[in-house]
């Protein structure tokens, strides 16, 4: 295996080829702000918290999706970058109905731990209080799409990891909503195992166990990473 | 069909059957125009009606080219009932030249010297106009595949390519990247499957260039379209056109089917061993489908949604496999460098930006249509000379160049010419070529809440600086608009303007603040005077 070089904040680190800035500022022992990333899945680079700047370049990179190369010197935590990431969960905080008080993911939401993270406390936009549905018709889990923040890491984790594709985007814009099987009431789609991984990957409240009520939701998003070493490596967690 | 295309008749009457001058009534003047030729006991070798494409002078429309022993003569917008004097006109080859008194045609008559027609070099259309977009006859009489088959037999890839680098072409789709470069980025990928993909999913409000092209000379861009086909090796092509333009999908189709029947595509094109088949695929109406890693996802039949670039669909495009991916405009020029050379090419235009420019002129503006200019030429030129001003004579507020992701460039500095970076200097685009002229009475926060209203319509949500900031910036423009701003909302407005263009994941995000940008930067004082103690926002 070739190795690269690069510096993260002026740190010299030591990546394999063909590994992402994201893990270049992991060797760094630098933390970025993530949210539709998860380790095992697909990057996507929607979310836009994990830009970095790229000296020589005049675009900010998605840390998650770009690949690292050699002589790279990116930057990870500059004043703009501060700023646009606290814009960003500002938008997140606006667009949807987050109420933590009564979530169920309330002390255990990734979209809370990047607003401390980022030092959000108020977002200067104004909340739309967009008008959104809740689909209980599954008989274990159910989708508060209030609090859906658009990661699509459910889409993406019962598609290449559970090999369902139960769940997909439809619309567009702000009025983009995750949607079940043919757009219908999650109970009804046949294709769903109900093995809850979108359950376990979900950032937010908005996919939980029927049985959770607020702040007892627990986080297994270490798992689709698990899964997917198991599978392409052959790596047990028993071994 | 009127014309066979092997005899050009002494005179004919060339009719423009493209969109424009379709709804102004095209095919009625021409049916009646065939009437009339009929009653007044004409044949059609005396005297050919020709469906024709786009004559420019949209605005003017339906439009009919009179070609006689003395010249070329062109009407505007006759009315059917003048259908018998346009063709004693035409057979008498009497364009009012004598002192007729009862001249009917007066009014339709059009100056063939007017600068909308003498300061236009046709290059990309100049088929437009000259040949019926249904005949793959009279495209072949007018010298289209000759090019395709000159290449076949005479250059290898690398010689085309060549030709295009010489040519300096960059991308007409508003990125501007070289398209020789972009040839050979494809071409010398690893041996595998290659694909080509024109985009003809032109949706900037105020753009009908590609349009016009696909409507009326649709022969070229195939021919353009198999010709890069063959200089980067690729056997399999795609155009990817909007649902809104069914006579554009039509006319497309029935060129393919015309092409494949000619031999010109399919198996073993002209004698050779090359292989080539393309086909149509029709949009569903996301304008973020003219984005290229959108419209690939599109053509795969997924989801139109963009990815993060690199990497690039020359590396990796349709299914994976490197992938051309080429605007119209781009592609029709193709067949022309090949044919005058590279060089004769770079010999128009700027020292950064080649050739010629197609724009389509609208707004307040004298004369709407479609003009195509060197590069270079003067704002001013192409919408105070050819454009002909504002209708009632009054100043040009601003031209807003690039549709939704372009700006508003003010009137002080039309003497900017148009190019790639002196539009971009000014915090606008070039963009696919749209041109809106706007008088003194156009509000700029009402440009700006326009365009941004359109960015809301057609982001396709998946990343939160677009999917969330343009909505954002529309309603902190509505506050403007509306004349209940704040202070604190002007540093709002640019403060998200910066974040969104800065961090959305594809050129729809990344430009959609420039109206706002734009108008902010040259029209600051209309957003003053719209904040409700003005004197507060004034900068120190």
């Amino acid at each position: 295996m070739s190795v690269i070089t690069l510096s993260v904040n002026g740190k010299e680190v030591a990546i394999p080829e063909g590994a992402s800035l994201l893990e270049a500022t992991r060797a760094a022992g630098v933390e970025i702000p993530l949210l539709c990333h998860l380790d095992g899945l697909e990057p996507v680079g929607a979310c836009r918290l994990c830009l970095v700047e790229v000296e020589g370049s005049n675009r900010l990179m998605p840390a998650c999706t770009t690949a690292a190369s050699e002589g790279m010197a990116i930057h990870t935590h500059t004043h703009q970058l501060l700023d646009y990431r606290r814009m960003a969960v500002e938008l997140f905080f606006a667009e949807g109905n987050h109420v933590c008080a009564f979530c169920v993911a309330n002390g255990n939401c990734e979209l809370q731990n990047v607003a401390v993270q980022v030092g959000m406390d108020h977002s200067r936009f104004p909340y739309q209080y967009p008008q959104r549905v809740v689909d209980a018709s599954h008989p274990l889990f159910a989708i508060d799409h209030n609090r859906c923040i658009l990661c699509t890491r459910c889409v993406r984790v019962c598609d290449e990891i559970e090999g369902a594709h139960v769940w997909d985007v439809g619309s567009r814009g702000s009025h983009c909503h995750i949607v079940a099987g043919l757009d219908q009431p999650w109970g009804e789609v046949e294709a769903c195992t109900n093995c809850g991984k979108c359950v376990d990957v979900c950032p937010t409240g908005a996919i939980f166990h029927k049985e959770d009520t607020t702040a007892e939701k627990l986080r297994h998003s270490d798992r689709p990473a698990l899964l997917k070493a198991a599978r392409d490596e052959h790596v047990w967690r028993n071994q | 069909m009127s014309s066979s295309g092997s005899t050009t008749p002494a005179r004919q009457l060339r009719c423009c059957g493209a969109s424009g001058c379709r709804s102004a009534g095209s095919e009625e003047l021409q049916a009646a125009l065939e009437a009339a030729r009929d009653a007044a006991g004409h044949t059609a070798q005396e005297l050919a009606i020709k469906p024709v494409g786009c004559l420019r002078l949209c605005g003017r429309g339906p439009l009919v080219a009179c070609d006689g022993p003395g010249g070329t003569t062109l009407y505007g917008a006759v009315p059917p009932t003048e259908a018998g004097a346009l063709i004693e006109a035409a057979r008498n080859d009497d364009h009012g030249s004598g002192d007729n008194g009862n001249d009917i045609l007066q009014a339709s008559r059009l100056d063939a010297q007017l600068p909308f027609f003498a300061l236009q070099s046709s290059v990309v259309l100049e088929g437009c106009g000259q040949v019926d977009p249904e005949s793959i006859d009279d495209a072949i009489a007018f010298g289209t595949y000759s090019q395709l088959r000159r290449c076949l037999h005479e250059l290898t890839p690398e010689e085309v390519r060549e030709q295009v680098k010489l040519s300096g072409l960059r991308g007409r789709g508003g990125g501007g990247y070289p398209t020789g470069l972009k040839w050979d980025t494809v071409a010398l990928q690893p041996p595998g499957p290659r694909y080509v993909v024109c985009n003809a999913d032109e949706g900037d409000p105020g753009a009908f260039m590609d349009r016009s092209v696909l409507e009326s000379d649709p022969h070229r861009l195939l021919e353009g379209l198999a010709i890069a086909a063959y200089a980067v090796g690729a056997d399999r092509g795609y155009v990817y056109v909007r649902a809104e333009y069914p006579l554009a999908v039509e006319r497309l189709r029935k060129a393919l089917q015309q092409a494949r029947r000619a031999g010109l595509l399919g198996n073993g094109i002209d004698g050779t061993s090359f292989a080539l088949t393309i086909e149509v695929r029709v949009g569903a109406g996301a304008y973020v489908c003219g984005e290229e890693t959108a419209l690939l996802q599109s053509i795969q039949g997924q989801r139109g949604m963009p990815r993060p670039r690199p990497p690039y669909p020359a590396q990796s495009g349709l299914w994976g496999a490197p992938t051309l991916i080429n605007n119209v405009e781009t592609i029709a020029a193709v067949p022309v460098i090949l044919r005058e050379g590279g060089d004769w090419y770079a010999a128009m235009g700027t020292a950064g930006s080649k050739g010629t420019k197609v724009f389509a002129l609208s707004g307040a503006v004298t004369n709407t249509g479609l003009v195509e200019v060197p590069m270079g030429t003067t704002l001013r030129s192409v919408v105070e000379v050819i454009g002909g001003g504002v209708p009632d004579g009054t100043p040009i507020k601003a031209v807003q160049t690039g549709g939704p992701s372009g700006g508003c460039i003010p009137a002080e500095l039309l003497d900017t010419p148009v190019d790639y970076e002196s539009l971009m200097e000014l915090g606008s685009m070039m963009g696919s070529g749209g041109m809106v002229v706007m008088g003194e009475t156009t509000s700029m926060p009402e440009v700006a809440r326009h365009f941004m209203r359109f960015s809301v319509n057609e982001s396709c949500g998946k990343c939160v600086p677009c999917r969330a900031g343009t909505v954002q910036l529309a309603q902190l423009l509505d506050r403007f608009v509306e004349r209940r701003a704040s202070p604190a909302d002007m540093a709002k407005l640019d403060a998200l303007c910066r974040m969104v263009k800065a961090t959305s994941l594809c050129g729809l995000g990344q430009s959609a603040p420039n109206p706002v940008l734009s108008t902010l930067r040259y029209f600051r004082h209309e957003y003053e005077a719209a904040c409700r103690q003005p004197a507060l926002c004034e900068q120190p």
